[in-house]
């Protein structure tokens, strides 16, 4: 059994990222509207990856990235970033903060779900 | 319409609205210092429309919210710099969008939206790579720029090339409790300057800990700063221009001193989770089965009565009444609360009519200034709807023919900018919006040589200005240079003045010769359950609503007088222009000595209304009287009054208007 921790604020974008992991079978997903809440979900429990948009209010996904790389427990953590095609320097920016991958918005499920799937070895 | 595009709509609807209010403030603040939250949220507005209209299909919403989406990104990157070009052709679009939305609403077509596509597109790559500039972020540690996106990174720009402070605040949290703490922390930075960065980190933290890195910028000094956050600071580059800025949490005392205060704002996609969108079309349903309740509480109140008629005080007759009691208390309560879920603060749809002035200002090269008063008043929701087209074509009305332009102006020793005041308080049982501008004024000679023209009245009539003035409510009078036809729209003053017949108000107007004119719109708060005294006139009953009567007199035949063609009684001094209501409504006369009046209308519009008989006060539910019989004057509608009697409610301010013409000038418009 597998944990993904969707970070997105926007609600219709991450009913879309559960209904792609949902096709995946056995893997739990938790979510959080923002960074802010991702940081207090973080700690909970074990995740196996973290899916993060960019652009979100309070802490953005760079930060996140940032934080998540420089703690000793989620170091090896995989993340993918989900974002619109025009951040791509922001994209850029958080494959150099040490993402996994990314995947633009909008994407096709079977997309998002190949990624998945290579990220975290399914 | 389905339930799911109804949902559509009323969300559409908000975020557009909500759009206006950001554009609105962005073209009052662009040129004194743009808040980059109001852009960003604009920002978001189109962000979510576009997430939104995609979820339900709507693909020409979805197309053109994406556009301006990206548009408003490269402003708020800094990429395009705001103008008043920019500013109009945002409202342009909004208007677009709003136009589509209403379209959708109808189940029609939403129309081809290539050429408007085509537009944002060409606007927004003419202004591209205007704005240039670099500043020195060398300065700034490379390890804190790395985790910045770009947005992040074009505010710190912005606010280097300002000659603002950066610095850094650290602030270490236990776990449990980090939200609440960095919330307060975050309060804090922002009043005192710009947030810009949060990164959140473990490095050099305890176990069980979270540590925030705070990047903000601000003019404040550091020992400042550092005092009023109450956390060690670093400053990685100093302010230019440094000048001590207080540093303090803003607090309601200082937001209370603004005339229009705005509405905190809230970028977050989750804040209306406490609350519940409703049809106004559920809540009526509501409305009608309360006022049938309350039938039904007059029935059992009624036989109550009867009951101890019949068999004298006893248990049960004791049992009824405290029954019929504590339902009809419930009931009002009820009501109460019904009525009060459809109030809307009346700032709703001023925000709406701001946007007309300043659009509409601009279309005819006059300069106004808007003053709004009384945003937070309340008001029926229908009501607030009803009124906002009335109060548009006054307000075109008054630009177009009130506000002089600025040379004029000048001439006659004013400003050169105009002033309009939308003001609404409640008076009573009833909202006043009033609209108030310093312009030419009416112009009473133009007016009265208009009314003999259209023969209204006869050449010679003896009416005072305020007569005169009203004829511009007539229906069909309309000339270009005095007043009512607004923009060419074939629509005069005669519309406003029926809607707000209808709705149960009233309009006035004052005007002064190159000092201004007011029009005072009075509407009842709200609709539906209203009290009512029946009266009875002849054989007939009628209802006379509560609210348009204040007192009631008996009224001796012989005290009444006639002066200049007509009935007066001289209340406490003062004289009280008398209706006949049996003359009205053509009933053959009954010979009485004395009736009853009921003291009806408010101010100048002041009459007695004789009448036969009053019956007491009961709550009524005005029902329309249908399609066929819509065009009969004199009647607001029709109500049910115990044992299924129906009776028709007078329609108070068509009462007045006929009496007081008819009585005048000889003719008549009907």
């Amino acid at each position: 059994m597998k944990t993904i921790l969707i970070v997105e604020d926007s609600a219709t974008t991450r009913a879309l990222i559960r209904a792609v992991i949902d096709e995946l079978g056995d893997v739990e997903t938790v979510e959080a509207a923002s960074g802010f809440e991702a940081l207090k979900v973080l700690p909970q429990q074990e995740y196996d990856l973290i899916i993060t948009d960019i652009n979100m209010p309070d802490i953005n996904g760079l930060e996140l990235i940032s934080f998540v790389r420089s703690n000793q427990r989620y170091v090896h953590l995989p993340i993918i970033i989900v974002s619109t095609e025009r951040s791509e320097e922001d994209k850029k920016r958080g494959m150099a903060l040490g993402a996994t991958n990314y995947v633009t918005k909008p994407f096709k499920s079977g997309e998002l779900l190949e990624i998945i799937k290579k990220t975290i070895g399914l | 319409m389905k339930a799911s595009k109804k949902e559509f709509i009323a969300e559409a609807e908000e975020l557009l609205e909500e759009s206006q209010r950001l554009i609105l403030e962005v073209q009052d603040t662009y040129q004194s210092g743009l808040n980059p939250d109001t852009i960003n949220a604009l920002f978001r507005a189109m962000h979510t429309l576009k997430g939104v209209s995609g979820l339900f299909g709507v693909q020409g919403i979805t197309t053109l919210s994406h556009a301006l989406e990206t548009l408003m990104d490269d402003v708020r990157l800094g990429k395009i710099e705001v103008t008043d070009g920019v500013v109009n052709f945002l409202f342009k679009n909004l208007d677009i969008l709003k136009d589509i939305t209403e379209r959708v609403s109808q189940d029609s077509d939403e129309g081809d939206i290539a050429t408007y596509l085509r537009e944002i597109e060409v606007f927004r790559e003419s202004l591209k790579g205007q704005v240039e500039g670099d500043s020195p972020l060398s300065l700034i540690d490379p390890s804190i720029m790395k985790v910045l996106s770009e947005y992040e990174e074009h505010r710190l720009k912005a606010n280097l090339k300002d000659g603002k402070g950066i610095f850094l605040v650290k602030a270490v949290f236990p776990l449990e409790t980090f939200d609440t703490s960095l919330e307060a922390l975050t309060k804090k930075v922002k009043a005192g300057g710009e947030l810009i960065s949060t990164l959140p980190t473990s490095e050099n933290v305890p176990d069980g800990s979270i540590g925030f890195n705070l990047m903000f910028s601000s003019v404040g000094q550091v020992e400042e700063l550092q005092q009023a956050l109450g956390y060690p600071l670093d400053m990685l580059v100093k302010p230019r221009a440094a000048k001590p800025v207080p540093v303090v949490v803003v607090e309601s005392a200082a937001e209370a001193a603004v005339t229009t205060p705005q509405k905190p704002q809230d970028t977050h996609l989750k804040s209306t989770s406490t609350t519940v969108r409703v049809d106004i079309e559920k809540l009526d349903r509501i409305l009608n089965t309360v006022g049938e309740l309350t039938l039904a509480k007059g029935a059992v109140k009624r036989i109550g009565t009867e009951l101890v008629e019949l068999y004298g005080h006893n248990t049960l007759v004791y049992d009824i009444h405290k029954i019929s009691q504590t339902l009809e208390r419930r009931l009002a309560e009820l009501q109460d609360q019904v009525l009060e879920i459809r109030m809307v603060p009346i700032g709703q749809i001023f925000t709406r009519l701001a946007q007309i002035v300043r659009r509409y200002s601009r279309e005819v090269d006059k300069q106004i200034d808007l003053v709004l008063y009384g945003e937070d008043t309340e008001l029926d929701k229908y009501l607030a709807e009803e009124i906002v087209d009335p109060l548009m074509h006054l307000i075109r009305n008054s630009i177009d023919h009130g506000i002089e332009h600025a040379e004029d102006r000048r001439k006659k020793g004013k400003k050169e900018s105009g002033t309009v005041i939308l003001r609404a308080y409640q008076k009573g049982n009833h909202v006043v919006i009033e609209l108030k501008d310093d312009g030419a004024g009416i112009d009473v000679d133009k007016v009265r040589k208009k009314a003999i023209e259209k023969g209204l009245i006869q050449e010679g009539a003896v009416l005072t200005e305020k007569e005169v003035i009203d004829f511009i409510f007539a229906p069909g009078f309309s000339t270009k240079d005095v007043v009512s036809d607004i923009s060419g729209r074939g629509v005069g003053m005669d519309v406003v003045k029926e809607k707000l017949s209808v709705l149960g108000g009233y309009a006035e107007v004052e005007t002064k010769k190159d000092a201004g004119t007011t029009f005072m719109l009075t509407l009842p708060i709200t609709l539906a359950i209203i009290k009512a005294l029946i009266v009875r006139v002849g054989d007939e009953r009628f209802a006379v609503p509560l609210t348009s009567m204040s007192e009631t007199l008996i009224v001796e035949h012989k005290d009444i007088q006639t002066i200049e063609w007509k009935e007066v009684y001289y209340l406490r001094g003062e004289m009280l222009p008398m209706i006949r209501v049996s003359t009205f409504f053509k009933f053959p006369p009954l010979p009485t000595e004395r009736s009853f009046a009921v003291v009806v209308g408010f101010g100048e519009r002041k009459v007695g209304l004789l009448v036969d008989e009053l019956y007491g006060q009961q709550e009524i539910v005005i029902k329309s009287l249908g399609e066929y019989l819509k065009k009969m004057r004199g009647f607001a509608g029709a109500a049910e009054i115990g044992k299924h009697e129906v009776i028709l409610v007078l329609d108070i301010e068509s009462l007045i208007d006929d009496s007081v013409v008819k009585l005048k000038g000889g003719a008549i418009y009907v």
